[in-house]
């Protein structure tokens, strides 16, 4: 092993001997000075998922998430230097943590968090106008035929909880004491510009934005959602996407130009 | 390969290759919180400085708000994740992706660590510290030249705080510094904190450290704030924070450098418990009044 890779792993590993190969001016053990190191990087690394998912940390409280967040930060080190991207393997390993398993949507949670610091942080792109689309709209023929085409930072989290609304308390959205957390939620995560939305989905509404985002045609993708929710409301579901801004290109079949 | 072998030559303040270093002015970190203040107010700062790894995102409000500041501030961009004093080769598309932050920003320097951060494919997260030796500087010269190399452009390391010595070493740390300037043609980023804290730590005097290196290369300095704990026999181990304000021990080395340096773009670093813009800006105010009372000395010295 390397000197770095000895120094490394004992960064990582609380309970390890300090490297061979240290000293202290003053003849002290060097493991005292060591552990600064081992301690900026825990730390640096829990602020990092602190900082990510906020939501997360207020249901648990902050002892409970920085004790959960520094076995994460020590099990699963971040394999880039762009922390914006850490913590993608988070709600799972709250899935599998065993003292979180008392706040039973506290995954999806993170699910959300997650989505929506990568929403932020995703390439920008132009939307459509309302008008653009409602002209779109207006060629039956045509529209099922088309490719939607939606915003980079779009995100579609289904839960068996009620998500958005539990979300939503926590960002002075909405009574906590009001939700109840057994009602499934669809999320639908989005920026255009600088903020990033989020909106609880109508029935039908997920399968619907997937489908799109899986490259699948308007009128297919409909489909698929009707199959699943008998009521799915195509119209509303595109006049959600059309107030976020979150459509960017209507694209018509080959050989058929808008 | 060293740049003398290569013909490239860094000039320092050399506009014609459009790397000017940035003014020697005070400037503070860019931090979120503070884009629509620095937006609505216009502070009088000399520069904006920036961590390239925040900026490694596609787009989005961070982007849209460095584009807006970068009209019309100086910019410096320092990195924390290059991992410069690595055993292992350093990341070409981490590499890449800073050309490509240089290139669209168009910043007046770019900084490193002598430090490593990764290892093994893991970032750590954290400037840890390598032995100085004949074999670790001829490592660490050869990375430098690779960036500077692929960045077309000088590049300035910044003196890391330490907390231990390493039983290998055979250089000082000025030493170190000193060949890897003569060896590479790079500058250095002389944090004042970090000389300052490193030197309480290692039980070495600040002045004499700071006497010791070449002190024409420095295109910035860095202040900070340290906190204070003990080691295990004791004594203070300081801790580089970026945490509080700049301690008065610190302030009275800069104005030693400035005397040694003469004006030199100096950063207020607070990456932790940020307060407000106006604090930052006060604190900035307090290094640019040094940092004129150095140019007049230089006049007057010149005169």
């Amino acid at each position: 092993m390397t000197a770095q890779a000895a120094f490394a792993a004992a960064l990582l590993k609380p309970e390890a001997a300090r490297p061979n190969g240290l000293r202290a001016w003053n003849g002290s053990d060097p493991a005292a000075r060591f552990a600064v190191y081992r301690n900026n990087v825990a730390s640096t690394l829990i602020d990092a998922v602190a900082a990510t998912f906020p939501v997360v940390l207020e249901l648990v409280g902050e002892e409970f998430f920085r004790g959960m967040a520094k076995v994460f930060v020590l099990a699963a080190p971040p394999r880039s230097s762009v922390l914006a991207h850490y913590g993608e393997a988070f709600p799972e390993f709250i899935e599998r943590f065993e003292p979180a398993r008392t706040v039973p949507y506290l995954a999806d949670v993170a699910r959300l968090e997650f989505a929506r610091v990568q929403a932020f942080h995703a390439a920008d792109a132009a939307s459509l106008t309302a008008e653009t689309i409602a002209h779109a709209m207006t060629k039956p023929d045509l529209a099922p035929l088309l490719r939607v085409i939606c915003q980079p930072s779009l995100a579609v989290i289904r839960s068996p909880f009620a998500l958005v609304s539990l979300w939503a308390a926590h960002q002075g959205l909405g009574d906590i004491s009001l939700v109840d957390p057994y009602v499934p939620e669809d999320a639908l995560i989005v920026r255009c510009a600088l903020d990033v939305q989020v909106a609880r989905l109508a029935g039908g509404g997920a399968t619907f934005i997937q489908g799109l985002a899986s490259g699948v045609r308007l009128g297919e993708a409909a489909a698929r959602a009707q199959a699943e929710t008998a009521d799915f409301d195509l119209s509303a579901c595109l006049t959600t996407l059309m107030r976020f801004g979150a459509i960017t290109t209507l694209q018509p079949p080959a050989g058929n130009p808008r | 390969m060293t740049l003398g072998s290569t013909n490239i030559c860094f000039v320092r303040n050399a506009p014609e290759l459009g790397i000017p270093d940035p003014p020697a002015r005070a400037g503070l970190g860019l931090k979120p919180q503070h884009y629509q203040d620095i937006l609505a107010i216009r502070p009088d700062i000399g520069f904006f400085e920036i961590h390239a790894e925040n900026y490694m995102i596609e787009g989005g409000p961070f982007h849209h708000y460095l584009s807006a500041i970068r009209e019309s501030y100086p910019l410096s961009i320092h990195g924390v994740g290059l991992s410069i004093g690595s055993e292992m080769p350093l990341d070409d598309a981490h590499i890449d992706r800073l050309a490509a932050l240089i290139e669209r920003y168009a910043p007046r320097s770019f900084s490193e660590h002598l430090a490593w951060s990764s290892h093994g494919g893991v970032f750590l997260n954290d400037l840890l510290p390598l032995p100085y030796h004949e074999t670790t500087l001829a490592r660490v010269c050869d990375h430098v030249d690779k960036v500077q190399e692929r960045l077309r452009r000088r590049i300035l390391i910044e003196n890391p705080a330490t907390y231990v010595e390493f039983e290998a070493s055979t250089l000082t740390e000025s030493q170190f510094l000193g060949e890897l300037v003569r060896r590479t043609g790079c500058g250095l980023l002389l944090d004042v904190n970090n000389a300052y804290v490193s030197s309480v730590n290692l039980h070495r005097d600040p002045r004499r450290f700071i006497d010791e290196l070449p002190l024409t290369e420095v295109g910035e300095i860095h202040l900070a704030g340290f906190a204070v704990d003990r080691d295990a026999a004791g004594d203070p181990l300081l801790i580089d924070t970026h945490g509080a304000p700049v301690h008065a021990e610190v302030w009275q080395l800069y104005a030693y450098v400035l005397g040694r340096t003469g004006p030199v773009a100096t950063l207020l670093e607070r990456d932790n418990a940020i307060p407000s813009l106006r604090v930052l800006l006060d604190e900035a105010g307090q290094a640019d009044r040094m940092l004129l009372s150095a140019s007049r000395l230089l006049r007057e010295q010149r005169a």
